[in-house]
């Protein structure tokens, strides 16, 4: 399957990634040899079997509604770049 | 042009969970920011979400509730977009296979039933807060709501005017809250509205392109909203225009909607199955087992009341609404009888000071018992009803009960023939003019007298007695 230049451009979008010219060509070739290597599984006849919703066959994990202990304040924003007054502070969203 | 709007309502109710949906912090409000988090509702890298048991009973609750069809086989799902108070860069969603489909509810229009066809409910978290301070080129994120369970319940565009739509919500709301999988407040927030709405020429099959107005949050703004977009949208058509498939907001201070400009870019939410979570099988047992926990609801309760206590439609849907206040009906009723008497006195005086003190039913300070008392007064004659509106307020002032007030006050009512008689005679006395007109043939000065007798006995005079002896004593 082919995909276009302007795809890569679009999803890198999606994924906030900022590509150079030669990126983008680079990974138009790769990402369509990846995707015609994938297609292949359309070879198979899957007519009798029931789509797969996870790959172990396991569920109903579930837990109890019960609380367990939070972050303390200082401990959830250890990691953030920025913070004020026990936020984090990212920049200002445009509305 | 005439047209008819199209209107589909997707409602995001919070489930009352001690905790969030995929992890044991708890589900809190007004809580000092960001103490209620943990590694996975702030999307550390390596943790696992685990189910929270009971959003999945509340859900299946909620979809019994509402007639819909519960799907065996269950899972969710990933959708990917960027936002600041989304920590992880997607929010565990449903996509296909989610736990409800194919419901319905029905609302009272025009004194007729009609049915509301519901599309889906599934399970979803929330989003934590975005505060936007007045410092420049910042923002502040609080992360405490960030994994909050939601339900999401998308209806068919089944909906034809704004009227329509405020009467689904309550009745989606209303059930909620009698299967208390969610107190629907919506002024915290519990309970958000996004509205899709299109219009076509009255008569027509087809859909027009719809608008999407999003997060309204208040039952009359998404009357004004609905109202707003149906005349803009008609304005588009009638000059040739096409109404452009977009996302508005509704600004309730200017009562209009504008398009969400900072989000023109086409969605994108590129869903695929959350890989960190099971699916969910419900065995048929469990769904029996939830079943037998749901009370008897709204519209069953209505029915019942016009059948057993020959309400009228409008009473019987009014008293529903809550069960605590059909539970207050029925309560009052089995002491006093008389229940259009007590629907009366509940949609009249007592809603009156309940909304006054913006008060719940639960927290009236008249209870049924003290209500079928000042029934009861009034049955025997003590006090008519006219006084009994003062009791009334006196009882929910003061707490007491009907006959304390009467006694204290001395408000009981006066059927004693020589005392009325007595007073009848004053007021005939001191107006012989009126007394001569009304025998001349002017009958209408009848109402004069009663109100003379009425203001000279401070109202405790017995009406019926009054009419009658008044009648007499005019024809002398």
């Amino acid at each position: 399957m082919k995909i276009t230049k302007k795809e890569v451009e679009h999803v890198a979008k999606l994924g906030r990634l900022e590509l150079s010219d030669q990126e983008t060509d680079k990974l138009t070739s790769q990402l369509s040899n990846i995707l015609t290597y994938v297609e292949k599984l359309n070879e198979l006849d899957t007519k009798s079997i029931e789509p797969t919703a996870h790959i172990l066959d396991i569920k109903n994990v579930m837990r109890d509604d019960v609380a367990m202990p939070s972050l303390p304040q200082e401990k959830a924003l250890a990691n953030a770049p920025d913070k004020a007054a026990g936020h984090y502070k990212v920049p200002k969203i445009i509305e | 042009m005439k047209y008819e709007a199209v209107i589909g309502l997707e409602v995001h109710a919070q489930l009352q969970t001690n905790t969030k949906i995929f992890c044991g912090c708890e589900t809190a409000f007004g809580e000092e920011a960001n103490t209620r988090t943990c590694p996975v509702c702030i999307g550390m890298p390596g943790v696992l979400p685990v189910l929270n048991r009971k959003a999945i009973e509340y859900i299946i609750k909620t979809g019994l509730a509402t007639n819909c069809r519960i799907n065996a086989y269950s899972r969710f799902a990933r959708k990917n977009y960027f936002y600041p108070d989304l920590p992880k860069g997607y929010q565990i969603s449903q996509y296909e296979l989610p736990v409800c489909e194919h419901g319905f509810v029905e609302i009272v229009v025009d004194g007729a039933v009609k049915r509301i066809g519901l599309t889906r409910i599934h399970l979803e978290e929330d989003a934590g807060k975005n505060l936007h301070t007045s410092e420049s080129g910042a923002s502040l994120v609080d992360l405490n709501r960030a994994g909050t369970p939601l339900m999401e319940i998308v209806s068919e565009p089944d909906i034809r005017t704004p009227d329509e739509a405020a009467e689904y919500l309550k009745k989606v709301r209303s059930i909620l809250r009698y299967i208390e999988v969610s107190d629907a407040d919506m002024e915290k927030g519990n309970f958000r509205c996004d509205i899709n709405v299109s219009l076509r020429p009255v008569g027509a099959k087809e859909f027009g392109t719809r608008a999407e107005v999003k997060n309204v949050n208040s039952f009359k703004f998404v009357q004004k909203a609905l109202e707003y977009e149906i005349k803009r949208q008609a304005q588009v058509l009638d000059e040739g225009g096409k109404v452009i498939q977009e996302t508005r907001l509704f600004d309730s201070n200017k009562g209009v909607t504008f398009s969400m400009r900072s989000k023109e870019e086409a969605h994108d939410y590129r869903y695929f199955p959350e890989p960190d979570l099971v699916p969910v099988a419900t065995a048929e047992e469990v769904i029996e087992n939830i079943r037998k926990t749901i009370p008897e609801l709204p519209d069953a309760k209505r029915e019942r009341f016009v059948r057993e206590h020959g309400l009228p439609e409008y009473d019987a849907d009014m008293l529903t609404q809550s069960r605590a206040m059909a539970a207050y009906f029925e309560e009052t009723v089995k002491l006093a009888g008389q229940p259009k008497v007590v629907s009366n006195w509940m949609m009249g005086e007592l809603w009156r000071l309940l909304n006054a003190d913006n008060k719940e039913i639960e927290n009236s300070p008249v209870k049924p018992e003290r209500l079928a008392g000042m029934i009861r007064l009034i049955d025997a004659g003590t006090i008519s009803t006219k006084i009994a509106k003062t009791v009334f307020d006196e009882m929910y002032k003061s707490g007491k009960d009907a006959e304390t007030v009467v006694k204290e006050q001395g408000l009981t009512q006066v059927s004693d023939t020589g005392a009325i008689e007595q007073i009848i005679s004053d007021v005939v006395k001191a107006n012989p003019g009126q007394h001569a007109d009304y025998k001349a043939g002017k009958e209408k000065l009848f109402g004069f007298f009663v109100g003379q007798v009425m203001k000279a006995s401070k109202g405790k005079a017995n009406p019926e007695m009054v009419n009658e002896l008044l009648k007499k004593k005019l024809s002398e």
